[in-house]
């Protein structure tokens, strides 16, 4: 990936990003979050990471948005009324987020040298980011973490049904 | 090619962007939305990593963190119709039955 694919595909990333944010109405934010998403996915293919990718749009585009939007139509949310403004807490926020932004960045300033790894430039292997290697990983190495997981999963379900629930009992 | 810097700065902006979007968005829904907007910026810092170690560990990460994720969403949004049902609004504003 060169700079002059990077650059305007992060520049939209960000522009959508912000869109999600700052839209008034909740299912313009969604549809922002959709194309967030989307984009983000191709950055994940040009990263190598060719299942993250396809998982990124079934699960996130996929599943969650749909999630999101569902909510949103099923409450029949009306824009957000512009209520007082709140310009104090608006410019905290974002001093906050700058200074955040540049604590977070500082040791990553320069050049990679610091970073331990190969680099980005160098060959990458066939089977990099591949389903049967990620796969392999994820059943030897990460097995615990995995069954751990299925367990999360099944607490989520039973915990959604029985919130969502009128009554219970 | 573009150094890992690039995907770094890129990520924090992204982290930054659903930071400051729960802070100063009222709605729990959008609030919810800029969670998943920063949840996403940490994925795109693992597969970075990922890529410029030439390890598939941080990939198997973001797999995690999108299960995670999920759970999440439904959870949530379960707690939304929920309180939706009860008070009528979505707002975090005019829900203070738990704050001091």
């Amino acid at each position: 990936m060169t700079l002059l694919t990077f650059l305007p595909l992060s520049a939209l990333i960000v522009i959508f990003a912000l869109g999600v944010i700052l839209n008034r109405h909740p299912i313009r934010s969604a549809l922002c979050l959709a194309v967030t998403l989307f984009l983000l996915a191709v950055m994940f293919v040009f990263l190598d990471a060719h299942l993250v990718a396809a998982l990124q749009i079934i699960v996130y585009a996929g599943a969650i948005l749909v999630l999101f939007l569902f909510v949103i139509m099923l409450l029949n949310l009306e824009a957000d009324i512009p209520q007082r403004r709140r310009r104090n807490l608006t410019i905290a926020a974002t001093a906050a987020g700058l200074v955040f932004a540049g604590v977070a960045l500082r040791p990553f300033l320069g050049s990679d040298a610091g970073l331990p790894g190969v680099g980005m430039s160098g060959p990458v292997p066939d089977t990099f980011g591949t389903a049967a290697a990620i796969g392999q990983r994820l059943f030897t190495h990460f097995v615990l973490p995995f069954e751990v997981t299925s367990v999360l999963l099944l607490v989520a379900v039973l915990g959604a049904v029985v919130l969502a629930k009128k009554k219970i009992g | 090619m573009v150094p890992a810097t690039y995907y770094i700065a890129l990520s924090v902006l992204l982290f930054v962007i659903g930071a400051i979007g729960f802070l100063i968005r009222r709605n729990l829904i959008v609030m919810f939305m800029s969670i998943e907007l920063m949840l996403n910026a940490a994925n795109l810092a693992f597969v970075a990593f990922a890529r410029h170690q030439l390890s598939m560990d941080g990939q198997v990460i973001v797999f995690f963190v999108m299960t995670v994720a999920a759970a999440e969403v439904a959870v949530g949004l379960a707690i939304l119709i929920a309180l939706f049902r009860h008070r009528e609004t979505l707002n975090a504003d005019e829900v203070r039955m738990l704050r001091w």
